[in-house]
């Protein structure tokens, strides 16, 4: 069969972007392929790691589990997005650079943008809430416990500046 | 006055990339024209191939070429060895090799039998579908014994038999001791490590301009220079003309190093072919079948012991899961086979064992590299000593650990480093002390555990040692340079897959130079920056890397000493170098900034007389003749549901010592890790082939990753002893968290559920609820 | 791991969505969440030709309640909802205690009930909670709609009784009334995963608090969620509950084959249902005791 071409409009870190898209392309491989937004990674294209987790209209998704033409007309936000500035990290960020909270760095994009909203709507989480609502994004290098260390100390910096 | 950074936990210099999405990855790499490769792989395990029709692949809209053995010319050839078997008297070794491409017959499920070059990956895998094989079964060879069995089908046809290595080792006289024993005690073990699993999976970008007659190649390995010298062998290039970046890396843990991976030749050699970049990365399902294990061994042993737990010997004979290929030698069993000896001293020692070719993905280390299995044997010998001789878990341990005072201490057998397996420096009974000390080991069995049964909970403790080899050569090297803006620059041959090199290498430099951490740029996996090296694995980046960045620096440092001398015309021992700048002590208001001094040591005019050289500026390398032998001790406190046989790790303690220690935060964060892989391979992976030779667990849904709730918080303590086999005094570490998890599962839930009253020994890993519940039903019912 | 190439179409409402299926029949398949189906794709052991995305179908989302019986969730309704939705909680409470068992957060934002029963693996969750409550499915084609019975549509491993051309759009379920208790509870390798084996309970007592009604179903052990409550109604009216108890254990043994898998064996998940019951039928009975 011909290709299933459509054009797509979709809003990226605040930036519009206008493309043609092949109906199967996985919105994980357009948003790192065509808007060469790398920082969101695939780790199984099935839907159990959380490295490729963006969010869509606000939520945590999981990017290899939806199509780039399903995010027509929709307001997307990569790890690229989630700083408030060039020169300003985002609490979460500065939490995990002073616990360790990350090795390789591969999983790091996808548990930064499940935590960050988890943060939003869990301002004062113990560490068991932590590890719950992390238990969606695989990590085969830290063990968990700094980016734990990470989460419940950002939390604690966004309660003193808010 | 600065700080010292050697030794302090310093977040990371690299962590800011990696945070904001800035780092490159493998799969980042996007070049103009660039295609896409996907292989098609063998489904079955064993197979002749009869006839492969590509023509509808080739016709398909968007595929530019496929290949298939018969295409690739003399690229077709069975691989390297790449790492030879040790000089042990009386060795098999039987080398059989992979070629890029399966010809003739495939042996596992996986193998790669054509590779389709197209505009898309999407593209390359529908062409995949229009590739017709025809094969003709073969009997597949699953299983260790009955692949050595008279009449087992022949994994490879020219060699009569599957045995692909057959090694024995000996110290001492293990009959004559046995025969003296109060007690002997002897069992079977299984034991299974599993697969690393990174997050990220592997991939291979490669770039050919014809024009420059160069050659660039990304590649998620850990070792970029041996696959720059492999591929400029392989494709006919100058190694000048060769450029292998491993930039960042999502995890390796071992497997990352395996090469040559059928990909590693074919995409660029298609690149060169096609003229044209061409990236391949392996997907999740290829992951579980295209990337190297660790398996599993079978263990006959037997302990002999004094009646008062005193070990006179061991003798052990096992099967090893080669694979059906053994490209990487026998690191993995000879790991075993040694690693089995611990931090105890067992005079006598006899060890045999037969490497088997079988029809499964192949084997080389994986964190660990076969040390676990040896970890499990002797430490679940030393459980069952234990309880039959009457004597506490722990104290059997304290009874035979080396003591501190006999070290060197020369186990006589042959390490994998080709080196006899001397442990260079150790003190064992303090670990011990102070594991047993923080999980309350005696309180524990004396009053909680009883109390806690009186409550119908079933809680049980563990505690487990091990040593951990590392930091063996040949070498790594290291150049250092001060930049005109004053910033330092270190560049290394190894790679790095998260273990925070931009950071432990810059503290080493911090010190020696007198700069801030944050101003010491690393350079690490790009064969363009530094020329020689051997690979990140073992456990030996910050032992061998580490100290000929120590020994760069140094020399460096001698350099600026010896100009900013010259230029304050003072002795170079009242000099002080601190924050970047060189200054008389005492007399800070007037420094020079070391990016000026490096300026002057290149001069536009003037001569750089002979024998110096201009810059500040050393390339220096460091070889040690042996490895460091580091050590540890973890405990453990499980609570059992005696009807589910789920388990919650109550508390995780881990005391380690691998010498002198660079940064205490990126040691937690290797610990920490390592223990998660072990609980893994304890308790939640497994690979399940079914007799077909098919893996039955290929998803991450079947393959269980420990998750944030399955891990617990672990507390770490340590101890040191300095190596004293090099000048910094360090041993690796990477491993330790990894190695010793599996018998300390089994020996707390043991205890938890009190299996010894029920006669039901745990020794086989891993284990899983469904397992457990199996061992102890059928036990019940005895 | 990419899918094979299909069509995609956005359907802009219930009429549309069902006229396409109707058009493509089997080649088509209904992409709601598509935490279940797009994996499938991306193995390519789905390829169908054409895609619907019903994602637009907003009227066929939302919880509402019917007569003060019933409780009525559109087949669109995520995850997401129904774990914040105060009237699941009160009228639907397996439900409620199943949710944070089902995969993880980010799966929840998207994944749908409707798909998630349409899909019907044997090891989910809320197919066993539906047929416990004996509840009904509304099924609706371009050429008509029906009610089916709990019961009666689940057919085997990821297969439902839904023909080529019908979606499902609402779920109806009975509303928990006084006196009820209920209990989910699930044994599982992690968090998320699917259950080796779980339990889907509920109860109702008298005023006295003496047991007048059980239902309940497994999941995980069957080619389909397994109705088990004709093996735990001899828990109403004994006189000796904690026996009365073990024996429904003992009766839920004899009525299930599992087939066991990589990571249970079959007569682990055998072992496991009756301790699934045991421990499943007491806080049932308390809460409905007890509130």
């Amino acid at each position: 069969m011909d290709e299933d071409m459509h054009d797509i409009s979709v809003v990226v870190n605040g930036t519009r972007y206008q493309r043609r898209v092949e109906a199967r392309m996985l919105l994980s491989d357009f948003i790192r392929h065509e808007l060469r937004l790398a920082g969101t990674h695939v780790g199984c294209e099935h839907g159990v790691c959380g490295a490729c987790t963006i969010h869509m209209d606000g939520l945590p998704v999981r990017s290899c589990l939806l199509f780039a033409v399903q995010a027509n007309s929709r307001q997307l936000t990569t790890v690229e997005g989630l700083a408030p500035a060039p020169d300003k990290l985002h609490p979460l960020q500065q939490a995990m650079h002073a616990h360790h909270g990350l090795q390789c760095g591969y999983c790091t994009p996808g548990i930064l943008m499940t935590m960050s909203v988890f943060l939003n709507e869990h301002p004062a989480p113990t560490e068991a809430d932590v590890r719950e609502a992390l238990s969606g994004n695989l990590c085969r290098c830290t063990g968990y416990q700094h980016i734990v260390d990470a989460v419940l100390a950002a939390a604690k910096l966004r309660s003193a500046a808010p | 006055m600065t700080t010292r950074a050697f030794g302090a936990p310093i977040p990371r210099n690299e962590d800011a990339r990696l945070l904001t999405g800035q780092a490159l990855f493998v799969d980042d790499v996007e070049l103009p024209d660039m295609l896409h490769a996907a292989l098609l792989r063998s489904p079955l395990a064993h197979a002749h191939i009869e006839r492969i029709d590509v023509s509808a692949a080739r016709a398909r809209k968007g595929v530019i070429a496929v290949y298939t053995a018969d295409d690739i010319g003399a690229l077709w050839r069975p691989g390297p060895l790449l790492v030879p078997p040790p000089p042990i008297d009386g060795i098999t070794f039987n080398l059989r090799t992979h070629a890029p491409l399966a010809k003739g017959k495939v042996r596992y499920v996986g193998e790669p039998i054509a590779i389709v070059i197209a505009e898309s990956r999407y593209i390359a895998e529908d062409a995949l579908a229009d590739i017709i094989v025809d094969m003709t079964p073969l009997p597949p060879v699953v299983d260790l014994e009955q692949a050595l069995a008279k009449g087992a089908a022949l994994v490879h046809d020219d060699l009569g038999n599957n045995i692909a290595a057959h090694v024995r080792q000996t110290k001492g006289d293990y009959a004559t001791a046995a025969a003296k024993a109060d007690h002997i005690i002897r069992r079977r073990f299984h034991y299974d490590h599993g697969m690393s699993s990174p997050i990220e999976t592997r991939g291979v970008v490669a770039q050919w301009d014809a024009r420059a007659h160069h050659l660039t190649v990304w590649d998620t390995t850990q070792a970029p220079v041996f696959v720059r010298n492999g591929l400029a062998a392989q494709l006919g290039l100058s190694e000048r003309n060769v450029r292998v970046i491993a930039p960042f890396v999502g995890g390796g843990f071992g497997p990352k190093i395996m090469m040559f991976y059928p990909e590693e030749i074919l995409v660029p050699w298609a690149s060169m072919t096609l003229n044209r970049p061409v990236k391949w990365i392996e997907d999740r399902l290829e992951h579980f079948v295209a990337t190297t294990h660790e398996r599993g061994q079978i263990h006959d042993a037997e302990i002999a012991l004094s009646k008062d737990g005193k070990i006179l010997g061991v003798k052990d004979v096992f099967l090893h899961d080669s694979g059906a290929y053994d490209p990487y030698g026998l690191t993995v069993p000879i790991n075993s086979q040694c690693t089995l000896l611990g931090p105890y001293v067992i005079p006598h020692y006899d060890s045999t064992f037969t490497a088997v070719f079988t029809c499964k993905p192949i084997v080389t280390p994986y964190r660990g590299a076969g040390r676990q299995h040896g970890v499990f044997v002797i430490e679940r010998l030393l459980d069952f000593a234990a309880h039959e001789l009457g004597i506490d878990r722990a104290e059997i341990r304290r009874r035979n650990l080396i003591p501190a005072d006999a070290f060197p201490y020369d186990n006589k057998i042959i390490y994998q480093d080709f080196a006899p397996l001397e442990y260079d420096s150790g003190n064992y009974e303090p670990v011990l002390d102070k594991a047993l000390a923080a999980i309350g080991y005696q309180d524990f069995i004396a009053t909680e555990q009883p109390r806690l049964r009186a409550q119908g909970r079933h809680v049980g403790v563990a505690v487990c040692c091990y040593v951990e080899g590392t930091g063996i050569g040949p070498y790594e090297g290291a150049k250092v340079q001060v930049q005109a803006n004053g910033k330092v620059s270190v560049a290394t041959g190894i790679g790095t897959q998260g273990q925070g090199h931009f950071t432990s290498f810059a503290q080493i430099i911090a010190d020696q130079v007198g700069v801030p951490v944050t101003d010491v740029e690393v350079v690490t996996g790009d064969t363009d920056q530094f020329y020689w090296g051997a690979g990140t694995f073992a456990s030996r980046g910050a032992v061998v890397a580490g100290n000929a960045i120590n020994e760069a620096g140094k020399a460096v440092r001698l350099k600026i000493l010896k100009l900013a001398a010259e230029h304050f015309e003072c002795a170079e021992e009242d000099l002080v170098l601190a924050n970047g700048e060189v200054s008389i002590a005492g007399v800070p208001g007037n420094a020079v900034k070391l990016g000026d001094l490096a300026m002057r040591a290149n001069p536009m005019r003037g001569a750089v007389k002979p024998g110096t050289e201009p810059g500040l500026e050393s390339t220096q390398y460091f070889g040690p003749p042996k490895g460091a032998t580091a050590n540890g001790v973890h405990a453990m406190m499980v609570e059992v549901d005696p009807d589910t046989l789920l388990l919650n790790i109550l508390k995780y303690v881990v005391v380690h010592d691998c010498g002198t220690v660079i940064n205490p935060l990126i040691l937690a964060g290797q610990i920490h890790g390592g223990v998660a892989q072990g609980i893994g391979n304890a308790f939640y992976e497994q690979l399940v082939f079914d007799d077909q030779g098919q893996l039955l667990t290929a998803t991450l849904a079947d393959y269980l990753l420990p998750s944030s709730l399955d891990v617990p918080r672990m507390e770490l303590d340590h101890t040191v002893t300095p190596s004293p086999l090099n000048p910094m005094g360090i041993k690796g570490a990477g491993e330790a968290g990894a190695i010793p998890v599996g018998p300390l599962f089994a020996q707390a839930i043991e205890d938890a559920l009190g299996l010894s009253k029920k006669n039901v020994e745990l020794r086989e890993i891993p284990l899983s609820p469904s397992r457990l519940w199996e061992l102890i039903a059928v036990g019940d019912a005895k | 791991m990419k899918p094979a190439p299909f069509k995609y179409i956005a359907a802009k409402n219930l009429d549309h969505a069902l006229a396409l299926k109707a058009e493509h029949g089997e080649e088509a398949r209904f992409l709601a969440g598509g935490q279940s189906l797009v994996p499938t794709l991306n193995f390519r052991l789905a390829q169908p030709a054409v895609l619907i995305d019903i994602n637009m179908l907003d009227a066929q989302a939302g919880i509402h309640r019917v007569n003060g019986h019933a409780l009525r969730i559109g087949a669109l309704t995520r995850y997401r909802t129904l774990e914040r939705s105060t009237d699941i909680a009160e009228a639907a409470p397996l439900i409620h205690e199943a949710l944070p068992h089902i995969a993880h957060p980010q799966i929840r934002n998207r994944g749908t009930i409707g798909g998630n029963l349409s899909h019907a693996d044997p090891a989910s969750e809320l197919p066993a909670i539906v047929l416990a409550l004996g509840g009904r499915l509304h099924a609706q084609s371009a050429t008509g709609e029906r009610w089916i019975p709990a019961r009666d549509f689940f057919l085997s491993p990821l297969t439902t009784c839904l023909a080529a051309d019908e979606m499902l759009t609402e779920i109806e379920l009975p509303v928990a009334g006084p006196r009820s208790g209920f209990c989910f509870m699930e044994v599982a390798r992690r968090r998320g995963d699917f259950a080796m084996a779980g339990v889907a309970i509920a109860v109702t007592c008298d005023a006295q608090g003496r047991c007048t009604s059980v239902r309940g179903a497994l999941c995980g052990v069957g080619d389909t969620p397994v109705d088990v409550s004709s093996a735990l109604a001899q828990v109403c009216g004994s006189a000796d509950e904690v026996g009365a108890i073990k024996d429904a254990a003992a009766a839920v043994w004899e009525t299930i084959e599992p087939g066991g898998n990589v990571h249970a064996s079959a007569a682990y998940q055998r072992h496991l249902a009756g301790v699934l019951i045991e421990r499943g039928l007491p806080i049932a009975l308390e809460r409905a005791r007890h509130g």
